[in-house]
Formats: structure tokens, C-alpha cells, sequence
């Protein structure tokens, strides 16, 4: 096996099964150390791009703090990474959206995707 | 290269090298040759591009041909002509090692990016296509020439360097991997000799 690959299996954190995509609104909760006390944060917003693959990959968040746009990139492998919660599923038709960074207020919103509705089954009516 | 966790959380770029299994193919001693080293071998190398000398030379000690033959002075463990010298066996995490590697060539570079030189640094004042010219080479009649080494444009890279005091992160010693915190000269999958300070 490739050495690299080996030892990015061993070192590692895998959660390359994340399915968050470009658009989603997630929540990420990370721990952070003040000086030697630990306590959990949480980082709102939007992913705006993915770049990597594996165990390296990377999600941008952007949120907007107080009238100003703050982005945070992430590293999905990392132990301070506590949790990543889907909030919702957004539609939009490129993998980075940067576009959002020249945009306020309302048109920086993003369109909610509708999940599809499970097929109905057929029940077969009873004959009569 | 790849990145890893360190114990305080930090992301570290690392190299990861993989340093064995290698194969003592002589011991020089003090009576025959003066001093002390041993000679060691890593990679497979193809019996049919070997030619018949070094054949011999690994049939001495039984073992098939390698790639890359390096001698070390003075080396720290005792070792006979046919042993294996493992990863664990040299390095611990922690260590402090040096790398020596062929850098990547770069061809023909000039001189801002082979030897530093800052550039004219401005676009104006009667500047104009001559942004990262090396500048004057010299005086006029006296001395009438171009002193020899003065720094010019050439050839950069692929050379022998050395960089010293980077730290072995972790050891993995069933894949004989190494993990250093760093970069190492070469290009991926090159050969490089690490050396314990």
C-alpha cells in the first residue's frame, strides 16, 4: 500500500462518509481550550466549497456575524471536531459558491431543497 | 507529504519516508579498512541490470540485488555482513535526524528565484522589462572582467542538500515507516539518506 495512504489510515480521523454538499446549512460543534479549561463551540452557517477528498478533506463554512461575513475552514479530520449536524439541505447548482460573498441581506439567502416524497406504495384494494 | 495530529491537537505537516528494511551488505572494520561503517542496502533491485561485480558483492553476503547502496560511519549498532537493520531499531519518536536528498530541478532559473536577489523592485522611474535583472556584474576597466562565482542565472535544483534538525513524529516499525515533521529535499518516491544527530 502506499505509504502515505497508510499512514493517513492509521493517524487519521476518517468521516469522509459525511454527506454534507455544497449549500447546506450545518451546524459544527468543536471543542476549544481556554487556557486549560475545554469547553464546546458552535459554528453556524453555510458550506460554501469542499476541497480533498478522504481523510483530507476540508468544508468551508460561511455564516454572517453581526452585519459581517466570517468563513471558517474546517479540516473534517480533526479530533476537535465534535459534531456536524445537517440543518438544511440547500439547492444550488455549483460546488463553490463565492458568489455569496458579493451578495447581502436577502439574495444571500439560499433556496431550501425539498427532499423528494418516499413513492407511494399501491396498496392492492381489498376486493369487495 | 501528509499532515497528522500532533498530541496537543496541532496539525503538523509531515514526510513520510520509508527507511527499511535494509540489508548490511559489508562492514568495513579498522584493520581492513581503516576505519569503522557499515555499508547498507534498501530496494530491490532487477538481477538483470546488475552487473556481474555487484553480484558478487551481494552474493558475499546473501542477499539479492539492491537499488541504493550508502555506507555510514561509525555506524551505532553492531552488525554483521547478511543482517537486516530495521526502522525501530535506529530511530524513536522524538529523534532528532537529518535529511540529505536530491532536490527537485528546477532548469534554468535566474537569479530572484536561484539566488535570492530582490529585483529592480519598481515598475516606473525608467523601469521598463527589466523587473528581475541581476543588475551590474562589475566595474569598467578596473577590473575589466567578471569576477569568477559572481551569483548568475543557471541551472537550479537537483543537487545533493541537506536539512538539518527536523524531528521523527511517529515510527512504524512492521512497515519500517518513518514520519517526520517537515519537508525533505527530492521529489516524491526519491531516495534520501536520514542520518541521527
Amino acid at each position: 500500500m502506499n505509504p502515505i495512504q497508510f499512514v493517513q489510515e492509521q493517524l487519521l480521523k476518517d468521516r469522509s462518509s459525511e454527506t454534507v454538499k455544497p449549500g447546506d446549512n450545518v451546524n459544527i460543534s468543536y471543542k476549544i481550550i481556554e487556557g486549560d479549561k475545554e469547553r464546546i463551540q458552535n459554528f453556524k452557517g453555510d458550506v460554501i466549497k469542499i476541497t480533498g477528498s478522504g481523510r483530507t478533506k476540508t468544508i468551508c463554512i460561511r455564516k454572517i456575524s453581526n452585519g459581517v461575513g466570517v468563513e471558517r475552514i474546517f479540516p473534517l479530520n480533526s479530533p476537535s471536531i465534535v459534531d456536524i449536524t445537517l440543518l438544511k439541505k440547500g439547492k444550488v447548482r455549483r460546488s463553490k459558491l463565492y458568489y455569496l460573498r458579493a451578495l447581502s441581506g436577502k439574495k444571500a439567502r439560499i433556496k431550501e431543497k425539498k427532499q423528494a416524497l418516499a413513492p407511494k406504495v399501491e396498496v392492492d384494494a381489498p376486493q369487495a | 507529504m501528509t499532515s497528522i495530529y500532533d498530541d496537543a491537537g496541532k496539525y503538523i505537516a509531515c514526510t513520510v519516508v520509508e527507511a527499511g528494511p535494509n540489508v548490511v551488505t559489508q562492514v568495513k572494520t579498522d584493520d581492513t579498512d581503516g576505519y569503522f561503517a557499515l555499508q547498507l542496502g534498501f530496494g530491490e533491485a532487477k538481477p538483470k541490470n546488475t552487473s556481474q561485480q555487484m553480484k558478487g558483492h551481494f552474493e558475499k553476503v546473501k542477499t539479492t540485488p539492491k537499488q541504493k547502496l550508502v555506507e555510514f560511519r561509525d555506524f551505532p549498532l553492531a552488525k554483521a555482513a547478511g543482517d537486516k537493520v530495521t526502522v525501530d531499531e535506529v530511530f524513536k519518536p522524538g529523534d532528532t535526524v537529518h535529511a540529505v536528498g536530491t532536490s527537485k530541478g528546477k532548469g534554468f532559473q535566474g537569479v530572484v528565484k536561484r539566488h535570492g536577489f530582490g529585483g529592480v523592485g519598481e515598475l516606473t522611474h525608467g523601469q521598463h522589462d527589466r523587473q528581475r535583472a541581476p543588475g551590474s556584474v562589475g566595474s569598467s576597466s578596473y577590473p575589466s572582467k567578471v569576477f569568477k562565482g559572481l551569483r548568475m542565472a543557471g541551472r537550479t535544483g537537483g543537487e545533493r542538500v541537506k536539512v538539518r534538525n527536523l524531528k521523527v513524529v511517529k515510527i512504524f516499525p512492521d512497515q519500517n515507516l518513518l514520519v517526520i515533521r517537515g519537508a525533505i529535499p527530492g521529489h516524491n518516491g526519491s531516495y534520501v539518506i536520514i542520518e541521527k544527530k
